[in-house]
């Protein structure tokens, strides 16, 4: 067990061994389905009858987008970057293939969102990255006005560690909420059991499991929370303190990072906590099926994951936008959050400006090919093409980078 | 053999003859005014670096020091980033008094636990184990020092916490029952709590004392040894008698050495406490924060008003609590003041 977290930890593991994780679990979830239906003694070849979601199973093509600007000669031959841990896994495919395809090396610090900002304030990095956009207050405090582009969309998960009940618990947003902010303390409680009649649930008390360090997956989490729980927003005295990066958790136990909220829910029976789907994966977590908007228990996946900006036409032209909850499609994973990278609209030496435009330029067409290897999700098309146009105002010293 | 004697023998001969020929030539007192230099300049770095910290714990903590008051910081209980405003200023959503609870008890739990161990320790190696044990053993003590605390840590978690799981869900079962005194044992206990952090930290601190506690032994006078045995006393008795008394400042210094470690260890501790920021909680199988894992779990991503700003605070009271612990070492171990 030791071992594997320091695997975690080290975010350069290659993508074949992340790739040979997928498969295992996708294994292992196809087994416990198959387990869950012997349970309510029908043969196993009426398994997939039972299976509400089949949208998981197999894989999905790739987007294979191949609207990128024209490369910009005169690149600077490095970029820095620094910000999100959320995107850490994806961005170091990404730095990788890059390096390989273009010999520009990109190194992306994974600092954390707020200090992706900090960074980028200060201008000590080329880009920062952000799973919550920068507010007109975080603006103010830049040297200039700041370009925010979408870069990838991921799930945030609800692991548990239950033994015995396999992943595929159903949890609605209003008790999920109950459930992290104390209301709910027991797993056989009758608002869990009347989602999941079929299951029979310990008396195990609940163990939250919360990040104790400040973070995007926290922002995207709560921010479903609040939407749909008000029990959630009530117990944390409003909807402007019930979202953010860091909140008052009124119960749990925290972990520095999606280590270590991983960590406290595997040790923990009876644990539950919020982690990305790529870490839950790695870590062989069980997790729910979590309600959205259509009505629908939604197992997270790269598929559903895709969904949850299915529908979604009318974009802000600054793509500040928030995606948590949004699609009413029926197949749609709702805590799906963004990745936002962060750069300065006018740039002041003209080879990095170049180097960065053909880097997200890259990122937002072969890139998202890439998105699977990790478990997160390519950008849906409408908002793809908004971010190809955000790149196209960059501009050095008042000149358009790519005309 | 021969060559040292050879040497030694030639200088002994020509001491009176190279003494005048240095003098003459001068170079020792430029040498020595270079050597003075150096190491003053090398001295003032290391105080310089240590004022400028204090310097900046303080400047970089002022701003919340001066929008919430300096003392609203140690009087308030709760840690709610996400209630701060820039324009509101009372009351201090910055509260650290939980988190110093958090770092006294940790480290009270580990003084409990460790100071016994490390005094035993000690006295096996210097008094009780046959001569040829005592050398390993003195090493592999010596050996717990050398551990990363993120190993700690990871032990914790991973081998500590489920090992004692079922006594510590026993005592909340009975001992947590109990009327009045109960609320300091009360479960559900899951695994990371003030009680797993104090037992990784009496782990840690242990070589500290040990090691401290081991020369003190050894500098009690033979005699006084030899005298308590020759009057009959037994093995016990001498330590009891001649060893301990003589060494009871120096274990008092060492316990707060092993304290002031204790204070101020943070990746451990913040993988095992369970890193609950919001209020003080009774029971020592709760979970909990301390002054130094709040600022590893918070500081990245700082970004609600004065955020990081109270950070600094906290790490600024943090470097007050560790600075008394010192000075009260300093005194017992010098002055051999009594407790």
């Amino acid at each position: 067990m030791i071992v594997k977290i320091e695997a975690r930890l080290n975010r350069d593991r290659p993508v074949w061994r992340r790739a040979a994780g997928v498969r295992a679990v996708l294994t292992l979830m196809i087994g416990g389905t198959v387990l869950a239906a012997c349970g309510s003694t029908s043969p196993a070849t009426s398994a997939p009858s039972a299976t509400p979601t089949p949208v998981c199973t197999g894989t999905t093509a790739n987007p294979g987008y191949s609207n990128g600007l024209a490369t910009v000669s005169g690149q600077a031959t490095t970029l820095s970057g620094a910000g999100s841990t959320f995107v850490a896994p994806m961005m170091s495919v990404w730095t990788k293939a890059y390096a390989t395809a273009n010999s520009v090396q990109v190194a992306y610090q994974s600092v954390g969102s707020g200090a992706g900002i900090a960074q980028l304030q200060a201008n000590t990095v080329d880009f920062g990255d952000s799973d919550a956009f920068m507010k007109d207050s975080d603006i103010a405090k830049a040297k200039g006005p700041v370009v925010q582009i979408p870069l990838v969309q991921a799930p945030v998960v609800v692991a548990y560690n239950l033994p015995g009940v396999a992943s595929g618990l159903k949890l609605d947003g209003d008790t999920i909420g109950k459930i992290f902010s104390g209301g709910i303390t027991v797993w056989n409680d009758p608002a869990i059991k009347a989602l999941n009649p079929a299951i029979t649930l310990p008396s195990t008390p609940i163990a939250v499991a919360h990040r104790s360090d400040g973070s995007g997956t926290t922002a995207i989490f709560t921010d479903f929370m609040t939407q749909t729980s008000p029990a959630w927003v009530t117990a944390l005295g409003g909807s402007t303190t019930s979202v953010g990066k860091t909140v008052a958790w009124p119960v749990g136990i925290g972990g520095k990072g999606n280590e270590g909220v991983s960590a406290v829910i595997s040790q923990t029976p009876g644990g539950i906590g919020y982690i990305e789907l790529d870490y839950a994966i790695a870590q062989h977590q069980t997790y729910a099926d979590v309600k959205n908007k259509a009505g629908n228990f939604v197992e997270p996946c790269e598929q559903t994951a895709a969904n949850a900006t299915v529908g979604i036409t009318s974009y802000p032209s600054d793509l500040r936008v928030d995606i948590v909850n949004q699609s009413s499609n029926a197949q749609a994973y709702p805590i799906t959050g963004l990745t936002w990278a962060l750069v300065y609209q006018n740039q002041t030496k003209a080879a990095t400006a170049a180097a960065l435009v053909n880097f997200f330029s890259w990122v937002l067409t072969k890139g998202q090919d890439l998105t699977g290897s990790v478990n997160y999700t390519p950008l849906g098309p409408t908002l793809q093409a908004l971010c190809i146009a955000q790149l196209k105002k960059i501009t050095v010293n008042g000149t358009p980078v790519s005309p | 053999m021969p060559s040292p004697a050879g040497v030694g023998g030639g200088i002994a001969a020509s001491t009176v003859r190279v003494a005048p020929t240095l003098l003459k030539r001068g170079r020792p007192r430029f040498a020595d005014r270079i050597f003075g230099t150096s190491v003053s300049v090398m001295g003032g770095i290391v105080l310089v670096v240590i004022v400028g910290m204090v310097v900046f714990l303080v400047l970089e903590g002022l701003p919340a020091m001066q929008h919430y008051g300096f003392f609203s910081f140690i009087t308030a209980s709760r840690w709610t980033p996400s209630t701060a405003f820039p324009n509101v200023s009372h009351p201090n959503p910055y509260g650290i008094l939980q988190f110093i609870y958090g770092t006294m008890l940790t480290s009270i739990i580990g003084m409990i636990i460790a100071v016994p161990l490390a005094v035993g320790a000690a006295l096996v190696i210097t008094e009780v184990a046959p001569q040829r044990v005592k050398g390993p053993l003195s090493g592999l003590v010596d050996l717990l020092a050398a551990v990363p605390s993120v190993v700690y840590g990871f032990w914790g978690i991973f081998a500590l916490i489920p090992a004692i799981k079922p006594v510590v869900d026993f005592l909340t079962t009975t001992l947590g029952t109990v009327p009045v005194i109960g609320v300091a044992f009360q479960g559900p206990f899951f695994g990371v709590s003030y009680f797993s952090a104090g037992l990784v930290l009496a782990i840690m601190i242990l070589p500290i004392i040990a090691a401290v506690c081991r020369e003190v032994f050894r500098s009690t006078p033979r005699n006084e040894k030899e005298a308590a045995l020759a009057l009959g006393a037994t093995r016990w008795e001498m330590i009891r008698i001649a060893v301990l008394p003589r060494a009871r400042s120096g274990i008092v210094g060492a316990s707060l050495l092993g304290l002031g470690r204790a204070l101020g260890e943070t990746i451990a501790v913040t993988m095992v406490i369970g890193n609950a920021v919001l209020h003080i909680n009774g029971s020592i199988f709760s979970q909990g924060a301390t002054m130094s894992s709040v600022i590893a779990n918070e500081f990245t991503e700082a970004t609600e008003p004065f955020h990081l700003s109270a950070l600094f605070v906290v790490g600024f009271w943090l470097l007050i609590v560790a600075l008394v612990v010192n000075i009260v070492a300093r005194l017992v171990v010098h002055r051999g003041v009594a407790l």
